[in-house]
């Protein structure tokens, strides 16, 4: 089948915040992998945990609060979670980079973009000269389509536009040429007309560079249109991941169904949305079973004393669900009301 | 349906002077609305829909007076509001109420829910204290909450639940008309889903009219009987939400409809992407403002800018494209073929 080399695995990771208020796993046991030049999208609502993920692999959930408790992290069979910070901030850039939603924060506003753009080049190809560097800056800045990318090495970041930016942090982040993009909410701040703009460049440069990207969204239409898998969060957990034309044509949690049929759909209109209800537990409030049973209209005893694991229902679509579990309820009636 | 236009503006305009220098003097304007008139008739949701910074936000709060308009006419229920003294204003809008888009920053912090509620009642002098608290828990239980949430204060609940807050705020001296700006924006899709559909009903119980304001088309959409698109201060396209989704004129719309990404990774369409980035509003392009992004441009629209007229019946469209000398034009050439 994908053949592709596995470039990014995490095994059973998880990460707690410890607050006044208790332990809050804010990323409870997950597991995933990257193959190389794969697009794979983390979605889920806010609280879901994708961001500490994505924190997580890179070494930087604020710690305290946040720790990472346990499991792997493996980037090319070394664990990342057993380096130390030097060896940690050769890996960040170089091999994997990250873009953050809101740009203009992750920009310093006192420094012209060219200083910036060749000061990561340079804290990565040590020994190369300013020119060298720069000239390698302005060849990033055209590679991401920025016009009169020359004269931008000037513009300090409040003189660019938000699409603008963040062509500039991804320009800055594959300037190491990394194996690894993680992208959290890139497009989130942004106009409709510009994230397509965005988008597109982000495609485009997959398929040139080969970059395994992370596409982490709260929004389905971008998974839809940018990834290849998806991995679906609730609550910490990884609840359902599948094939980008498996979770749309088939979701199989109820958590992912409805998150689909909340979704207005701009190509019909819906007389009514259908919405889940209740809203998403509070972080740490630890219950037994499965954690969406309490907002779930297919859940059933089982559902509130038992977690249910991920099960495989096809070579492509793993579930948490209980109406998937083989061995136990297969012929449960609420199985025949899910498929309905 | 009823078709009585419950609000109408005309030529509405809102210029906000750049000023320079230390005598203050003022060297220039940004046109943040630029000559926009409507109208939304009872019971109706009518949607605007643009960008960040194409003005539809500033014209919901021109409505209200919240900014004064520097040029135009609102005539809400038949009085023109712009010509109304400060007083007179702030008793009409009891009839006009607005939820905004951050549910966070538009409830204080120190007051409890009740008293959040109770406020516009209190402002509008209407009811004793007595009945106030009643009316408080009975909009409550309306919105989907619990009359034991009115002694709670704003953090102790979450976002969508705090939206359902300020929706009752709205709803507590029962205006006719309620402007929403971005309600469900800052909300979860699964929330945000709950807020819409509380929002339909309402409407239906209360027989509100609706302006809502919002950059998801989706969303917009969803909600609304006709939509506007505001692209750098003026009304571009109005139309029926169906005609407009499945026959978009102008071509900013039809770009904008083709940058929303579908949730079906097996929808194909074509998609449009626009050029650059919206211009400075300070300093709009001459004539079309839309003509540095568009695919049609011709020579007339770096000129001439074009007015919004009708196309069918109920579809109007600001587009040289439409006009009735490129009609002619078309017509002579299709006779000649």
């Amino acid at each position: 089948m994908d053949e592709r080399k596995i470039v990014l695995q995490v095994k059973d990771l998880q990460t707690t915040f410890f607050t006044d208020s208790g332990e809050i796993p804010a990323v409870d046991h997950i597991d995933f992998h990257l193959k190389e030049g794969e697009i794979l999208g983390i979605v889920g609502e806010s609280g879901c945990g994708k961001s500490v993920t994505s924190l997580s692999i890179m070494g930087l959930v604020p710690k305290p609060p946040g720790k990472v408790v346990g499991g792997e992290i493996l980037f090319e069979d070394k664990d990342l979670l057993a380096m130390n910070e030097k060896q940690m901030r050769r890996i960040r850039g170089n091999d994997i980079a990250m873009i953050f939603q809101e740009p203009m924060t992750s920009l310093n506003p006192l420094f012209s973009i060219g200083n910036q753009m060749t000061e990561a080049v340079r804290i990565h190809e040590k020994g190369w000269s300013k020119k060298k560097a720069e000239g390698k800056a302005v060849e990033m800045l055209k590679l991401v389509g920025l016009p009169r990318a020359k004269e931008m090495m000037r513009d300090y970041p409040h003189q660019l536009s938000g699409g603008m930016r963040q062509r500039v942090m991804i320009a800055m982040a594959l300037v190491c040429d990394p194996k690894v993009l993680i992208a959290d909410e890139p497009t989130t701040a942004l106009d409709v007309t510009i994230q397509a703009q965005i988008l597109k460049l982000m495609r485009e440069l997959n398929t040139r560079l080969n970059t395994a990207v992370l596409l982490i969204t709260h929004d389905l239409g971008v998974v839809a249109e940018t990834c290849e898998r998806v991995i679906v969060m609730y609550a910490g957990q990884i609840i359902e991941e599948a094939s980008v034309k498996m979770i749309f044509e088939d979701p199989q949690h109820p958590y992912t169904k409805g998150l689909i049929q909340s979704v207005p759909d701009m190509r019909y209109k819906k007389e009514r949305l259908y919405s889940i209800p209740g809203s998403v537990p509070k972080p740490g409030s630890i219950q037994q079973g499965c954690r969406f049973a309490a907002r779930c209209e297919f859940a059933f005893d089982r559902c509130l004393t038992e977690d249910p694991e991920l099960y495989e229902t096809s070579a492509v679509h793993q579930t948490r669900c209980f109406l998937y579990d083989r061995e136990g309820v297969e012929q449960h009636d609420n199985k025949a009301l899910i498929e309905s | 349906m009823t078709t009585k236009p419950l609000l109408k503006v005309e030529g509405l305009k809102k210029y906000f002077p750049i000023k320079k220098g230390i005598l203050g003097r003022t060297v220039g304007y940004v046109k943040a609305v630029d000559d926009v008139s409507f109208y939304v008739n009872e019971g109706e949701t009518l949607g605007i829909v643009g960008e960040s910074g194409c003005g539809k936000s500033t014209t919901g709060r021109m409505l209200m007076r919240l900014l004064e308009p520097t040029e135009g006419k609102v005539e809400f229920d038949g009085k023109d509001l712009t010509s109304l003294s400060t007083e007179e204003m702030r008793k009409t809008r009891r009839d006009i109420q607005m939820v905004f888009q951050d549910p966070y920053a538009s409830l204080n912090p120190r007051h409890t829910i009740e008293k959040i509620l109770e406020e516009p009642l209190i402002v509008h002098g209407l009811d004793n204290s007595k009945e106030r608290k009643k009316k408080v828990r009975e909009f409550l239980e309306i919105v989907g909450l619990s009359a034991y949430h009115a002694k709670r204060y704003p953090h102790q609940f979450s976002g969508g639940q705090r939206q359902r807050i300020g929706i009752a705020r709205a709803l507590m001296t029962n205006p006719k008309l309620i402007i929403a700006d971005e309600p469900v924006s800052a909300l979860d899709v699964s929330i945000q889903s709950q807020v819409l559909n509380l929002m339909q009903d309402l409407q239906k119980e209360f027989n509100l009219t609706y302006i809502f304001i919002a950059h998801d088309l989706g969303v917009v959409r969803h909600i609304s009987d006709r939509v506007g698109v505001m692209y750098l201060g003026k009304m571009v396209e109005m139309a029926d939400s169906e005609q407009l989704y499945l026959k978009a004129l102008h071509p900013y719309t039809q770009a904008l409809l083709s940058a929303v990404p579908v949730p079906d990774p097996d929808f194909k369409k074509e998609q449009i992407l626009l050029e650059g980035d919206i211009p400075n509003p300070a300093n709009p392009p001459s004539g079309c403002t839309f003509h540095t992004r568009c695919p049609h441009k011709m020579e007339i629209c770096t000129k001439v800018t074009p007015r919004l007229t009708e196309h069918d019946s109920g579809h109007s469209v600001a587009c040289h494209l439409y006009s009735e000398q490129v009609d002619n034009d078309i017509k002579q050439l299709e006779g000649s073929i």
